[in-house]
């Protein structure tokens, strides 16, 4: 049954990505392009470029997406469903244990320990996402040719925005697509 | 938070549309929720401590599935059961289910054109200014709780993951232990560290 399907293939989505969304990329590929073949490489593609003009995890956009594809929009409520049960049933518990047990000593310490593993993933999505703003190739390839000028200027003014005036980060990041509708669709640059 | 607080009948609506209105701009990566929540939950609402915050979602992003949901999850659970937890992540998924859905139909239109990948061109860069300067606060912060042992840790898991794309589950293991190996040494000189 196609519904039952859907929902078990994004439960195991949701169930296996750990560490974020670049995490759930391959998987996803492999679940839905490789072993459901609910979508071609083509229709893959096309779920990258969606998701990365429209907000929201992966995974959910993913869900939504394929399961739209698969039997419209029931499909879709089923494909989301199962790729948040996991997150709902796992982070209950958690949240369960955290509020019975948060002043004991060995789950501090564990929690000492994941706070900077968890600060250091976030400081290594910064760094790409820095590195594919200011370079055209994404890399730290300092040829001037390579240089996007004006993704620098976005980029330094957002960070004055954000810690000199104190712009909450959705101003920021609106004021940041402004910029963008400016300089690259109306002068063209 | 008091338990008067979350009777009020404002409180589910308020959790809601709080992360109805984050998850409508976590653009880039589910890390962006990281600033958006501290921001909401902590400095607006007081609803939560940045100390618990900081605990919250660091369990969140050390559990599988989106960042964004488990956040939500998470802090909707803290704040009010599962009741909370569902209303939060009621508001976290349905942006980018009505997106996608009204997206992948006028899709052919959205793709070509100018005006939104400009935008989406400019909302990089400020998205990677945004999770920059969390990393920042982050950073610093944890220096303050944890110290030197905690920077260094912090260092090591980012040239783990960067460098090496070591499996964030390996990291989180290995953080983990140690944090508890280091905190039960008898230790004298070193209590500082």
């Amino acid at each position: 049954m196609i519904y039952l399907q859907l929902f078990i293939s994004m439960a195991k989505i949701g169930a296996m990505s750990i560490g974020g969304g670049y995490v759930a990329l391959p998987l996803i590929q492999q679940e839905i392009v490789e072993y459901r073949g609910w979508l071609t490489k083509s229709g893959f593609a096309d779920l990258l470029t969606i998701s990365e003009i429209t907000p929201g995890p992966i995974a959910v956009n993913a869900s939504t997406f394929v399961g739209l594809q698969v039997s419209e929009i029931l499909g879709a409520i089923i494909a989301t469903l199962g790729c948040v049960l996991p997150s709902c049933i796992i982070i209950v518990i958690l949240a369960k244990i955290y509020q019975k047990n948060h002043d004991l000593a060995l789950f501090q310490e564990i929690l000492a320990g994941l706070r900077p593993a968890v600060i250091g993933m976030i400081a290594s999505a910064a760094v790409g996402l820095m590195l594919f703003a200011i370079f055209k190739d994404g890399m730290a390839n300092f040829a001037t040719q390579n240089i996007n000028f004006f993704g620098l200027a976005i980029f330094v003014l957002a960070i004055i925005m954000l810690r000199k005036f104190k712009f909450s980060p959705i101003k920021t990041m609106m004021i940041s697509g402004v910029i963008g509708v400016v300089v690259y669709g109306i002068a063209g640059l | 938070m008091s338990t008067k607080d979350k009777n009020k009948k404002g409180f589910y609506k308020t959790l809601f549309l709080s992360t109805l209105k984050l998850s409508a701009f976590t653009f880039g990566g589910g890390f962006v929720i990281v600033p958006l929540m501290r921001k909401r939950f902590v400095e607006e609402l007081k609803w939560i401590t940045e100390k618990e915050m900081m605990d919250l979602i660091c369990i969140s992003q050390s559990s599988p599935g989106p960042i964004a949901v488990n956040t939500s999850l998470m802090v909707g659970y803290h704040l009010a059961q599962l009741k909370g937890a569902l209303t939060a992540a009621l508001g976290s998924i349905l942006p980018p289910f009505l997106i996608i859905s009204v997206v992948s139909y006028f899709y052919d239109i959205f793709r070509s054109n100018t005006y939104v990948s400009a935008a989406m061109k400019g909302m990089q860069a400020g998205v990677a200014a945004v999770i920059a300067s969390t990393v920042v606060d982050l950073f610093l912060g944890e220096k303050e709780f944890g110290g030197l042992f905690s920077s260094i840790l912090t260092l090591l898991a980012f040239v783990a993951v960067y460098f090496f794309k070591v499996h964030v589950l390996i990291i989180f293991l290995v953080c983990a232990l140690l944090s508890v190996i280091k905190s039960n040494i008898p230790s004298k000189g070193c209590k500082k560290l």
